[in-house]
């Protein structure tokens, strides 16, 4: 069974949550004490991930670390659709990887201003929020003009793909970090829609998509 | 806008500032009481030393006596005071018990008052929705009929024959169950909660939010359990409570306005929001101001 190395208030750790949610895979969780406990700096946490960073998953004896890395990983083996990481359309390929790399980008925006106010870290706060809105705007219009064309996801694909996942978590974390996403309507929408997809499943700090609204 | 404090209520009480079990001994921490910069560590053998920062004092053992501010350890935590803080902080005569696991699950910046956060804390209504699946689930969603009283002689308001129906109440739950609750506010800023303890039901478990206000809308919550479980690890112990306060927070920070109304007019209270109810009260009457919006006299 899959083993991942958690932990709960993590958004990257969401991500892959939120995939085995999505694919109906069981795995076990070792839940990571990383704070206030710093357990991710630990030596035997060390010799999982030299980067000491979360999440890592074993798999099959396997170990892997890196959110975007390990949805593809998890998506190429074990979505029977191929729909979420579709491994035989070099475009859509090359479109998920651009978007994987932008979600590293929120990552180190977004999160960072959320870790800054939730847990005291020493960021610059100022330029991880304006870095967040910045991304936020580009995103925002992206999808606004997806939606023009009929496009509900963030790549060019009737299903989602792991990059909608990718994206996601700290987004809709934005606020514990002080970033406001009354400016970004196709951002929201598009949050709402993700809070559709069957088997999605919530975080601390992520609500379900209102019941009134389950006809869309 | 934002002054420094000066309600002498709040600057002549004991304020937690940071965790005893996450200071290296004689490592200097910074952190923020009352938009005063301030200074702290834990000496050698367990002393804890506070001070205004400065930049010419690099160590607790150089802060001259007459710039240190008043300072103890209680509960696991660093407290201090801005003001003449009294003698004692109030009791918590289960934090003596050996057999109790006590751990400091987290420390929290939230971007609320101190007053809206006790206020959440003292608030059953809010379980199956929020806590789905822990602290509640529908339909079980009533708030049965509870007592408050504001107790004279302690200063303390006490919330008791609480009841609620809770799917997970702990991680020594093994199942859903009608948990008792019994809660008490006996420091504006903090608030100590009892609930029936799955595995001794002639015990609680003890579960405390101690609120340092960083100003007036911001605070770091500190949450301290001292619980009875043999089994969980700690990380486990701790990962229950911060999945529950990381429900919380977003709920916390989307109150508006953020600090209190003591207005009884200004927000309209159900039968189930008796305690916040005497909460205000109380605030209003020892004529605390900081946090909260006073009632127009």
């Amino acid at each position: 069974m899959i083993t991942l190395y958690d932990y709960e208030l993590s958004g990257n750790c969401y991500k892959l949550r939120l995939l085995m949610s999505f694919l109906g895979i069981d795995h076990k969780t070792v839940p990571v004490d990383f704070y206030p406990g710093r357990e991710h700096k630990s030596e035997w946490f060390l010799k999982l991930n030299p980067l000491g960073q979360l999440p890592v998953i074993e798999d099959d004896g396997l170990i892997l670390r890196d959110a975007q890395a390990i949805l593809v990983y998890l998506a190429s083996k074990y979505d029977p659709s191929g729909t979420w990481y579709p491994r035989d359309n070099p475009a859509l390929l090359g479109e998920i990887s651009q978007w994987l790399a932008f979600a590293d980008g929120i990552t180190s925006t977004a999160s960072a201003a959320r870790l800054h106010d939730g847990l005291f870290y020493n960021f610059d706060i100022d330029a991880a929020r304006s870095g967040a809105h910045r991304l936020f705007r580009i995103l925002d219009e992206h999808l606004w003009f997806g939606e023009q064309q009929g496009r509900n996801w963030i790549c060019s694909a009737a299903q989602p793909t792991i990059a909608d996942i990718a994206c996601f978590p700290y987004v809709m974390l934005s606020e514990e970090g002080g970033i406001p996403r009354q400016d970004y309507p196709a951002i929201r929408r598009w949050c709402d829609r993700v809070k559709r997809i069957r088997g999605f499943t919530v975080m601390s700090g992520v609500f379900p998509a209102g019941p009134g609204k389950l006809a869309a | 806008m934002m002054t420094k404090c000066t309600d002498p209520v709040i600057l002549n009480l004991w304020h937690p500032v940071g965790a005893i079990a996450e200071a290296a001994p004689g490592a200097v921490r910074e952190t923020v009481l009352l938009e005063e910069r301030l200074s702290f560590a834990v000496n050698a053998d367990g002393e804890p030393v506070v001070w205004r920062s400065r930049s010419d004092v690099q160590g607790a053992d150089h802060v001259p006596p007459a710039d240190r501010l008043p300072a103890r350890s209680a509960y696991g935590y660093v407290w201090t005071s801005l003001g003449s803080p009294p003698a004692e902080l109030f009791p918590i005569p289960e934090y003596e018990e050996p057999d109790r696991r006590k751990l400091n699950a987290a420390t929290f910046g939230v971007n609320v008052s101190a007053p809206r956060a006790i206020e959440n804390f003292l608030d059953m209504g809010h379980f199956p929705y929020v806590h789905t699946d822990i602290l509640g689930v529908e339909p079980h969603t009533e708030v049965k009929e509870y007592d408050v009283e504001i107790s004279v002689d302690r200063d303390e308001i006490l919330a008791t024959r609480c009841r609620f129906f809770q799917p997970m109440a702990s991680t020594a739950s093994d199942g859903g169950a009608d948990v008792d609750y019994v809660y008490r506010v006996p420091h504006p800023y903090c608030s100590v909660l009892y609930k029936s303890s799955p595995v001794d039901e002639a015990r609680h478990d003890v579960i405390a939010v101690f609120l340092q206000p960083v100003d007036q809308e911001h605070v770091r919550a500190h949450l301290l359990l001292c619980v009875l479980d043999e089994d969980s690890e700690d990380k486990v112990i701790k990962r229950f409570q911060q999945t529950i306060f990381g429900q919380d927070k977003p709920i916390l920070e989307n109150q508006v306005p953020k600090r209190l109304p003591l207005d009884p007019r200004a927000e309209t209270p159900i039968r189930a929001d008796k305690s916040a109810i005497a909460y205000r009260r109380w605030l209003s009457q020892k004529g605390v101001t900081y946090g909260v919006i006073p009632a127009a006299a």
